[in-house]
């Protein structure tokens, strides 16, 4: 269940200012690609253009190809809520819905794409919350809201939520972010288990995360404030932290850059 | 706790133990320089003063309406009947409320049932739908409808709106009418219906207003979870939207039903009043509380003004009694409501 993406000649708009420059890369099935660069060089909005999120921001539009195992995401008849629950999303914020229980979270996708039998229902949140390290922690309490809980388990909770429906893909945008250095720790343990099943891209400013969590790595910089955000390279984890072929990646890993 | 060094107390001696100086213990306060001082005077005398105003309400309320209680022949609650005068019962005075409550609760129920899914659809379509050349002045037009004098809906009601709902009266008698709720026996409709109709019109912008501003809060965040999971637009509405709304729309209803229960110039304009209970709302005739003053104040002698009074506190009560409601239900949904996301 776990494809590849084929990235050519994108580039991604916020109303008139291009925000990412014809940017071509693969992510292999069933490995940890990381995106890392500084602020504002375009790597979430990258993210958000594989699971069409980029055009809900008002003015936001795109140009180029995204293939998932040979379908352009962007094709004419392709419907964006169709790509995005193939393509499933994990955010910077945990963000359960807050009206919802434990159970209930976990349970929304599957009620949106709608064919689900009940006793289906408690086997898919069961496997999903263990899927997320989180099922001992809340089993004697499915039915209490998810907002009651730490963000970092709010956060496995929404990996929780984004893998019961089986996506292809999951895209993880700064998942620890947010998150104490001892949840950080259970979600990078988890994305190491998650990759066995799916192709997860994540995006995050950590770059002993990207080195830890990666098998990929892509560098994203840009000219200038203002300039649209540019893939450097995209290269094998360990060779981008030891021998980066672009002198810009090795300034920025190595802490010269700006 | 920053304390200005200037009021630190000396070194400690036994009597310094506690504030005791009012230098001291505005100081404990926090509020120790002039403009401190001025903002929690002002602050909290508005605080006073309103408390005040409430009870100052309570009780010229209470005191009129005891008054004429003491002395009322008629059983207050259930007696079908405003004849504080003593007119047709030899100098005793009859009156009773069970009309005007039934009357006010039916129209302002009605205001209500109409109101709330239109008001929540124009909510909807301002913050998620209508493109923003759109919206703005849609958002306008309906402060407009808020800024229209309540005697203006009432003639529009009385010459416009009312001769022209013969139709609606009579298809509702047609499929509905086995329910007796929608019997139509024809005549003028000036009813509780046609003053639950121009209710809903006059509770529709504060409902509205107040929806919209709630449902344009819903942080980004939310919306953005249910969009990840490949929601529809509709989809995202019933799963983040609505659900962080809840507690703003049924305060926006309250507020609207708050407006329908008092309302008075337009409702005795329209309504063609008259001291009974119709099973159905198509039927002319029934009163509300408010409406009933205005009617009767100005011919009122002393005693019965109290009686109006009366039922004005009871009007007073029930508008009460709604908004403990109202925070009631809201404080239940808390643990589930969006404000603690």
């Amino acid at each position: 269940m776990a494809k590849r993406i084929d990235v050519s000649g994108l580039n991604a708009y916020y109303g008139s200012h291009k925000a990412i420059e014809d940017i071509s890369m693969t992510v292999e099935p069933r490995s940890v690609t990381a995106f890392i660069g500084p602020s504002g060089c375009g790597k979430s909005t990258f993210l958000r253009t594989l699971n069409r999120m980029h055009e809900v921001t008002p003015g936001g539009r795109v140009e180029g190809k995204v293939m998932l195992d040979g379908d352009d995401l962007y094709g004419s008849g392709v419907d964006p809520v169709n790509v995005r629950r193939t393509i499933g999303m994990v955010f910077q914020r945990p963000n359960p819905f807050p009206t919802m229980s434990i159970f209930d979270n976990v349970a929304a996708g599957l009620k949106l794409n709608g064919s689900y039998k009940k006793s289906e229902l408690n086997d898919v949140v069961e496997k999903s919350l263990k899927g997320a390290n989180l099922w001992n922690e809340v089993k004697d309490r499915l039915n209490k809201p998810g907002s009651g809980l730490s963000g970092g388990q709010q956060q496995r909770l929404c990996i929780a939520r984004a893998i019961a429906v089986e996506p292809q893909v999951l895209l993880m945008d700064e998942p620890c972010s947010a998150l104490d250095p001892i949840s950080t720790l259970a979600i990078e343990d988890l994305i190491g288990e998650l990759k066995e099943r799916f192709t997860i891209v994540i995006v995050t400013h950590n770059m002993q995360q990207a080195a830890r969590v990666s098998d990929r790595t892509a560098f994203f910089n840009l000219a200038a404030v203002g300039q649209p955000g540019k893939l450097i390279e995209i290269d094998d984890t360990e060779r981008i932290f030891s021998n980066p072929s672009v002198q810009a990646t090795e300034d920025y890993i190595s802490g010269r850059f700006g | 706790m920053d304390i200005p060094t200037d009021t630190t107390p000396p070194p400690p001696r036994v009597e310094d133990a506690k504030p005791t100086t009012a230098a001291q213990k505005r100081a404990a306060r926090g509020a120790t320089r002039p403009g401190d001082r001025i903002f929690l005077a002002l602050s909290r005398g508005s605080g006073i003063a309103l408390l005040l105003v409430m009870a100052a309400i309570a009780a010229f309320l209470a005191y009129r309406a005891s008054i004429a209680l003491a002395d009322n022949e008629g059983s207050f609650f259930t007696t079908f009947e405003w004849d504080p005068a003593g007119i047709t019962s030899g100098g005793k005075p009859v009156f009773g409320i069970a009309v005007l409550v039934f009357g006010t609760v039916v129209s302002s129920i009605i205001a209500l049932v109409i109101a709330v899914p239109v008001a929540i659809g124009i909510a909807l379509f301002i913050s998620h739908y209508a493109p923003r050349s759109l919206a703005a002045p849609i958002a306008f037009v309906i402060d407009l409808l808020a800024a229209v004098p309540s005697i203006v809906y009432g003639l529009w009601g009385a010459l416009v709106v009312a001769p022209n709902l013969t139709g609606l009266y009579s298809w509702l008698d047609d499929y509905f009418g086995w329910t007796g709720i929608f019997e139509y026996q024809g005549g003028a409709p000036r009813s509780l219906m046609t003053v639950g109709i121009l209710l809903a019109i006059m509770i529709l912008p504060i409902i509205t207003n107040v929806s919209r501003e709630v449902f344009l809060q819903v942080p980004k965040f939310n919306e953005e979870a249910a969009l990840a999971l490949g929601a529809t637009r509709w989809e995202v509405i019933r799963m983040s939207v609505l659900p962080f709304g809840r507690s703003g729309i049924i305060s926006a209803s309250m507020l609207g039903l708050g407006r329908a229960l008092g309302e008075t110039i337009a409702v005795a304009t329209v309504l063609s009043p008259s001291f009974v209970i119709n099973a159905s709302v198509l039927d002319y005739g029934g009163g509300t509380f408010a409406q009933n003053i205005a009617s009767k104040f100005n011919e009122a002698n002393e005693y019965g003004r109290d009686a109006l009074i009366a039922s004005g506190l009871v009007l007073f009560v029930i508008t009460l009694l709604v908004n403990g409601a109202a925070r009631l239900i809201i404080a239940r949904r808390k643990e589930y409501s969006g404000a603690n996301a």
